[in-house]
């Protein structure tokens, strides 16, 4: 099966008052037909800088995508013209914002903003765009949507928001939707739902998704595969659950003792990841992670690791000692 | 809604008090004499006898808060009193003049909003372009310039222009006449006026325009509408216009209630009789009567377009609520 999304060699670059900064520094990933995909991340890593350049967001000035190509569907978006697009934007591509309390126009009833994009793509007159808008809220669980339609996003909670979102996202039945930290904003109890909602619903209709987020728990409970992104690369990518149960990237392994499991003792310290993110403006030849990586020796000084196969099939990690850690990990 | 208004009219009282406290007291603060001005032209000797007898005329000899009350009962009953100066109802007095500093008020915002948003706009757009560059070179002009300096040259150039194409120079007429009766003449009076107090009100609110769209073109909801694949002039037009007019309105409203009674100089200069120079000539003479009536007015004046910028927000703004 072909990919529907291949991402090849992405860069995107920001000219700041500090400098260069490459945010997304020669990305390569693939999204299958209706696969969910997680990339994993802590701010600043070139998370959503990644994804916002499929969909060609990125405010110029002052980023600006340098190299590579994105596949969708065997075309390169990055050689559609800007009106060519526009046009896969919200009608091929959905895309739900981590801000839900500030993604939907104030001024706006819900209903204008669920419809507009149909109307717009479609060509839809008012009256099937308001019963697909109705169907759309039905079915990410709003209850009453008619009077919903009515209504501004002031008078709805943050989870209705996102659902609204999700509702908007998938409009014109896009064939992928990108999800950036989808759930950041919310509460955890909501959280759940919503992300639940969403792998639920894309299953479903087969809609492939990329969910960004910060979260390994996420990953490990919803996503088929995972790349962890560090100083704007891809430092491990494979299987959700290899890259879970046997990582093979210190960064990996930080995160991943980072956050509380249920299949570790009570007592087991939280362990952060130490150090700070580098700053992009100043980074050497070497491993960007060496200075905050317990494992770092000297070759990581001298040259950035390539990402290489590690483990299992499909499984690739950006470490020079990969299989060690395989190894190390095993053993403890 | 209609609560909020009628609550807002109400607290408008203690507003009209206040002022109305505050401009008697200026004005008998002010050194001199109506009635001194009244029978000696500024010179000479006056008889004590004649003066005390204007006062008594004029009800000055009665004590400063008898007079007070007198003022406000009197305009609370919606009757202004007689001009001290002129001896005509001070109703008639502003009656004649307010037309035109109205008309031209209203003309100017016209002007000024035809002008301010789309270039504001656009501006903000292509932020940094040669056009925003242009715009806002234009718009410090409009700022820097006086209005009656521009105004002096629009004049000069109409002359000089209807004298090189006519050969005999045109001036707008001076009598004013009132829309209804002669559209015509009456425009080419209040147009360059208009025109030159809409440039520089324009030159105002267009910096708001742009720097209100910049602002708004920054927000989340602009990235959702694009990632909406919507085209460009809907995501300025439905998305980000409606909220970055919020601020512009505010402006709009502050700078139109200033146009009536503010236009002093430039009323000057196009020799036009309006709300503007009654209110000097009020000051100079001393006229108690007309001055309040004349502060009333631009007070109310001020009010009621803060209601109106108010109810167009609750319009503009759903998340505003009245309360």
């Amino acid at each position: 099966m072909s990919a529907l999304l291949d991402v090849r060699n992405l860069h995107t670059e920001f000219r700041t008052g500090a400098g260069l900064v490459r945010a997304v520094d020669g990305v390569s990933y693939t999204v299958d037909p209706g696969e969910t995909v997680a990339i994993v991340g802590e701010s600043g890593s070139g998370k959503s800088v990644g994804a916002m350049s499929i969909l060609r967001l990125i405010p110029d000035p002052p980023g600006r995508i340098t190299e590579g190509q994105i596949l969708f569907g065997g075309r390169d978006l990055l050689g559609l013209s800007p009106e060519e697009m526009r046009a896969v934007r919200g009608s091929e591509i959905g895309m739900v914002f981590q801000e839900p309390m500030t993604s939907l126009n104030p001024v706006l009833t819900i209903g204008r903003q669920m419809t507009e994009t149909l109307q717009q793509h479609r060509g839809a007159d008012r009256a099937t765009a308001d019963r697909r808008a109705v169907e759309l809220l039905s079915l990410v669980g709003i209850s009453d949507p008619e009077r919903r339609l009515r209504q501004y996003p002031h008078q709805l909670s943050g989870g209705m928001r996102q659902r609204i979102m999700i509702a908007i996202a998938l409009t014109c039945e896009p064939k992928l939707i990108i999800a950036d930290e989808p759930t950041t904003a919310l509460d955890v109890t909501i959280q759940a739902q919503i992300l639940e909602l969403m792998t639920g619903l894309t299953r479903r209709l087969n809609v492939a998704l990329i969910i960004i987020t910060h979260n390994l728990g996420v990953v490990a409970r919803y996503a088929k595969r995972v790349n962890v992104m560090y100083a704007g690369r891809i430092v491990e990518s494979g299987p959700a659950a290899d890259v879970y149960h046997d990582p093979r990237h210190p960064y990996t392994i930080a995160l991943l003792r980072s956050v509380p499991r249920l299949d570790r003792p009570r007592q087991a310290r939280l362990d952060p990841v130490e150090g700070q993110p580098p700053d992009l403006t100043r980074l050497d030849r070497g491993c960007a992670f060496r200075p905050r990586c317990r494992f770092a020796i000297a070759a990581c000084a001298e040259a950035r690791p390539p990402l290489e196969a590690a483990g299992a099939a499909g499984h690739l990690s950006a470490c020079f000692r990969r299989d060690e850690l395989g190894a190390a990990q095993a053993a403890a | 809604m209609y609560r909020y208004i009628l609550n807002r009219l109400l607290l408008a009282v203690p507003t009209l008090i206040g002022a109305a406290a505050l401009v008697f007291a200026l004005m008998r603060l002010i050194p001199g004499d109506i009635c001194v001005v009244r029978l000696g032209g500024g010179g000479g000797m006056v008889d004590p006898k004649a003066v005390a007898a204007c006062h008594a005329q004029l009800g000055l000899d009665r004590s400063l808060f008898l007079q007070f009350v007198d003022f406000i009962v009197g305009f609370a009953g919606g009757n202004f009193g007689i001009s001290m100066w002129s001896g005509k109802p001070v109703i008639v007095e502003i009656g004649s003049r307010i037309a035109i500093s109205l008309e031209i008020a209203i003309l100017s915002t016209v002007v000024a909003v035809a002008i301010a948003i789309p270039l504001g706009t656009l501006s903000a757009l292509r932020q940094n372009s040669w056009l925003d560059h242009f715009v806002r070179t234009v718009a410090i002009a409009g700022i820097a310039t006086p209005s009656f300096w521009l105004g002096i040259m629009s004049i000069l150039l109409v002359l000089e222009v209807s004298q090189l194409t006519t050969g005999a120079p045109w001036m707008p007429p001076i009598d004013y006449v009132p829309l209804w009766e002669d559209p015509l003449r009456n425009l080419s009076i209040v147009i360059l006026p208009a025109l030159t107090i809409g440039y520089r009100y324009s030159a105002v609110t267009m910096r708001m325009t742009r720097s209100a769209m910049l602002e708004v073109l920054r927000e989340d909801y602009i990235r959702t509408a694009r990632a909406k694949g919507l085209l460009e002039q809907l995501i300025v037009n439905r998305h980000a216009l409606k909220n970055a007019m919020l601020p512009v309105v505010t402006l709009i409203g502050i700078e139109f209630a200033f146009l009536i009674g503010g236009l002093v100089v430039t009323e000057q200069v196009f020799n036009l009789n309006g709300i503007g120079r009654l209110f000097v000539q009020a000051v100079q003479n001393q006229d108690y009567t007309l001055t309040q009536a004349l502060v009333m007015l631009t007070v109310t004046i001020f009010i009621f377009t803060n209601l109106v910028v108010d109810v167009l927000y609750a319009w503009l703004d759903p998340r505003i609520r009245f309360g």
